[in-house]
């Protein structure tokens, strides 16, 4: 193997795989290192693999709902092994799918563990033997995330599940604690509880889904606990007894403690970059809470090397690590119309029933920047697709600078709505203003007529509500 | 079919100009020689008169529309008889393109010009758009909301397209563009919309300051002589004139001229224009600005004569109802500020002339003559030069032979 490139990506997750591709477009000759999967944590741990869970949660939820419809079955049931069978399936094809487009596109994979030895250097190790020392005038890191884990956690040994243990699940826990409500610990509680289980939440804050929208929040929260998910905020878990049958969970609230005798717990409190063992401090990287310090172009600062995705910092999401990778490769290779990734116009998705997606700032966000707002609001109530789909519950939340018609921010839960949000992501983008979108015409029946009417509820001309 | 009124050219060099009132309502009967409506331009306010007879059908360009283009439409007037018909072929067919701007006397009697053949689109439209430029609609939104021309800018976004972060923090390209809405939210401050004419004295000003290398030349004049005659003369006119130091100033100043025909010239970038008329234009202040009307071939006029026109502009300037021809040219500029006892200061260059005086207050102060200290009334004036036109030598000869014949006014007479 030669072992020297123009380029080579120290991970192959979505932010490197996609950097690796864009690099071999551009000529140059590209090397990836991966420890472990193709596709990262996204295709086989992660967005993709609990796509296909929920996906089986969501079948499995309208087939009780069957009657609404005029339907009928009986004896409905699951077979949780084939659940997480055709997850894995899913991943493994898409994993094998990245390995063709990176030989398509003769990029060369690298087996192993990537670290920088030296300026320009990148040496491999593999099942702790060293694999060879490749060199590139540029290097990626792009070495991605993992679950952040509190100390309290430790106490419950393997009862205490990360997103890893809780996606591959070998029977069905009659009872589960999920400790944080981002996307991740959502998603879990959405699958878990369609799947039968007696779901708690616990979250920290006094809102779950803390990044998103409070009123959007508050409406998810009501349509959880509607399900049967029990929902503790301003929450935090003390102390972890394991016992015969499971483990017992101490949770503090403002009214108190309680305790709460569970079969699993779930961490989703966050994740961590994978800055260890990297040679990156020593290569003159600064590292800032567990993640790699980038300006807008990537650069660390250190001569010829950059970093990407989740290593590099919030928002923890495949599209962004996707995104910047495309940015620094084509930055690097000294094209003109390349842009820095608009951080305003990143879009968020979180695939629960309902569905929650959102970009640009949140109410709360915009008030404080100063902004005066115009916002509009939609029910889906109004939306004569959703009543048709028998989704009737939902909201469309646009919100507008009043001066400029600026589009700051866009806040959904309902039916597809993470579908939906690209409208508002394109207009974003695009800056296309309160106006332009009122102009825009939106096909009917859809769900994203819900989203025209947000904008000209916006305006004080809502037509369906 | 209906008759157009349009935007009149109030002066060759005039492009737009505000509708700063209408005098007419829609339905209101117009006969030849009424008002119509007002017409703020750069210096001045114009009424402009109907000369056909009928009804003011339509008002196309509202009350207190700025830069609207000399030649497009501003209303409609119906003929007897005429309908709604008429009007709205008329306001289909209103023409967009300019007719050739009049050029001999342009501002004597602005009038409404008929119909040219029709053409396409009614609506006046306010900027001339420079090919397709690309934008977003935000970026387009603020620039206009702040008054700045989208083709002044270089766009970053993708293809060079401009986005908010273009135009965010770039000031008004358009001197009168930006919205009289601008916001300001800082408790105790009103905004005043700027006037044209405040408009106007800004952008020559900041222009003159910055592109024209200024030198000043000072010299002091005793007056008590010229006081004494003006005395003398005033006392035997008999109400028919009041002759003002100011008056032997511009006579002066004129004969100095003829002196120092260096002085009377233009700048161009390309050459020197040498003036035949000694025309001296006179700063007079007025309400919100400036205006500087001309006393034309100065040099020709007797005191008197020069006092009573001196008399009549400064009247009307400070109304704002003097003709363009009355304030524009000029080939020299004096700016007195002795009536509020400023004793000495320094002007700026109306270009494209070459020099300005400023004149103090004259005072009463030690003098030594003849070795021994007297008193006498002393005049400071300075002239400010374009030093590219004039160097100091020739200001210095203009400002001896001015002193001259400030000092010994029997001259002038002569």
């Amino acid at each position: 193997m030669a072992d020297q490139f123009d380029l080579i990506v120290v991970g192959g997750g979505p932010g490197g795989y996609v950097a690796a591709i864009r690099g071999a477009q551009l000529g140059m000759n590209v090397a990836v290192v991966e420890a472990e999967h193709l596709g990262g944590i996204c295709l086989n741990w992660g967005c993709i693999p609990t796509k296909a869970l929920l996906r089986a949660a969501e079948i499995h939820h309208l087939l009780h709902r069957l009657d609404e419809f005029g339907l009928a079955a009986d004896n409905i049931r699951f077979d949780l092994g084939k659940v997480v069978k055709r997850s894995r399936a899913v991943a493994k094809q898409l994993s094998d799918g990245v390995g063709y487009l990176l030989k398509k596109n003769k990029v060369t994979v690298i087996d192993g563990r990537g670290r920088i030895s030296a300026p320009g250097k990148v040496a491999v190790e593999l099942d702790g033997k060293p694999a060879g020392e490749f060199t590139a005038p540029h290097i990626i890191l792009a070495t991605g995330a993992r679950a952040r884990t509190l100390p309290v956690f430790e106490a419950g040994g393997d009862l205490v599940w990360t997103y890893r243990e809780a996606m591959v699940p070998d029977a069905m826990p009659k009872s589960l604690l999920i400790v944080g409500s981002g996307a991740i610990g959502i998603e879990f509680a959405s699958f878990y509880s369609q799947m039968g289980a007696d779901v708690t939440v616990v979250e920290m804050l006094d809102q779950i889904l803390p990044v998103e929208d409070a009123e959007i929040a508050a409406k998810a929260a009501k349509a959880f606990t509607a399900q049967g998910i029990k929902m503790l905020t301003g929450a935090e878990v003390s102390q972890i007894k394991k016992s015969k049958s499971g483990l017992t969970a101490t949770v503090v609230t403002k009214d108190g403690g309680q305790e709460n005798k569970v079969d699993r717990m779930i961490s989703a409190v966050g994740i961590t970059g994978n800055v260890e063992n990297l040679g990156a401090e020593d290569a003159g990287v600064t590292i800032d809470r567990g993640h790699i310090t980038i300006d807008e172009w990537g650069a660390t600062g250190a001569a010829g090397l950059y970093a990407i995705g989740d290593v590099a910092g919030p928002p923890w999401l495949a599209h962004k690590a996707s995104h910047e990778g495309v940015v620094v490769v084509e930055r690097l290779h000294g094209l003109d119309d390349t842009h820095p990734l608009d951080t305003s116009a990143i879009p968020g998705c979180t695939y629960s029933t309902p569905q929650i997606a959102s970009v640009g700032m949140t109410e709360a966000a915009a008030k404080a920047a100063g902004h005066e707002l115009d916002i509009g609001r939609f029910p889906y109530v109004g939306n004569g697709k959703a009543i048709a789909l028998g989704e009737p519950d939902g909201l469309i939340k646009t919100i507008f600078d009043k001066k400029t018609g600026e589009l700051l921010g866009a806040h959904m839960i309902g039916a597809e709505v993470t579908e939906l949000i690209q409208g508002y992501v394109v207009a974003k983008t695009h800056e296309t203003t309160r106006e332009a979108l009122a102009n825009t015409i939106f096909a009917h029946p859809t769900l994203s007529e819900a989203m025209h009417e947000s904008v000209l509820d916006a305006l004080g001309k809502a037509l369906h509500i | 079919m209906a008759i157009s009124v349009t935007m009149p050219a109030l002066s060759p060099t005039m492009t737009e100009g505000k509708v700063a009132a209408w005098h007419k309502a829609v339905g209101d009967a117009v006969a030849p020689g009424d008002v119509l409506a007002e017409i703020e331009t750069d210096k001045a306010i114009m009424e402009i008169e109907a000369v056909d007879e009928g009804t003011l059908g339509k008002i196309l360009v509202a009350e207190g529309t700025e830069e609207v283009p000399v030649n497009s439409v501003i209303a409609m007037i119906l003929e007897e008889g005429e309908g709604q018909d008429a009007l709205d072929a008329a306001v289909e067919q209103a023409p967009q393109i300019p007719t050739p701007a009049p050029t001999a006397e342009p501002a004597a009697t602005p009038t409404p010009t008929p119909a040219p053949p029709p053409v396409t689109v009614a609506a006046p439209s306010v900027s001339p758009s420079m090919g397709r430029i690309v934008a977003s609609p935000l970026a387009r939104r603020m620039a206009r909301d702040a008054g700045i021309d989208l083709s002044t800018l270089q766009g970053s976004g993708p293809g060079g397209r401009i986005i908010k972060r273009d135009v965010e923090g770039r000031p008004a390209t358009a001197p009168g563009s930006a919205p009289a809405t601008a916001p300001i939210a800082e408790q105790g401050v009103v905004e005043i919309p700027h006037s044209g004419v405040r408009k106007i004295v800004a952008k020559r000003l900041t222009e003159s300051w910055q592109t024209i290398p200024h030198i000043y030349l000072n010299i002091e004049c005793e007056l008590d002589a010229l006081l004494e005659t003006r005395a003398r003369l005033n006392q035997r006119a008999d109400g028919a004139y009041k002759i003002s130091v100011n008056d032997f100033i511009i006579r002066a100043a004129a004969f100095a001229l003829a002196k120092v025909p260096a002085i009377n010239v233009r700048w161009t970038d390309t050459a020197m224009h040498q003036l035949s008329s000694i025309d001296i234009a006179v700063a007079v202040a007025m309400e919100g600005g400036l205006i500087t009307p001309i006393i034309r071939e100065a040099d020709q006029k007797g005191l008197a004569e020069i006092s009573v026109e001196m008399k009549d502009l400064a009247t009307r300037g400070r109304e704002g109802k003097l003709m363009p021809e009355e304030y524009q040219g000029g080939s020299f500029t004096i700016s007195n500020l002795g009536m509020f006892g400023i004793k000495d200061f320094g002007a700026i260059i109306n270009p494209p002339q070459v020099a300005i005086m400023a004149v103090g207050a004259g005072q009463k102060q030690p003098v030594v003559r003849d070795g021994a200290v007297a008193i006498a009334t002393v005049m400071a004036c300075t002239l400010s030069c374009d030093h590219r036109a004039v160097d100091g030598a020739v200001g210095a000869t203009f400002l001896k032979a001015f002193k001259g014949f400030i000092e010994e006014p029997l001259t002038m007479m002569l």
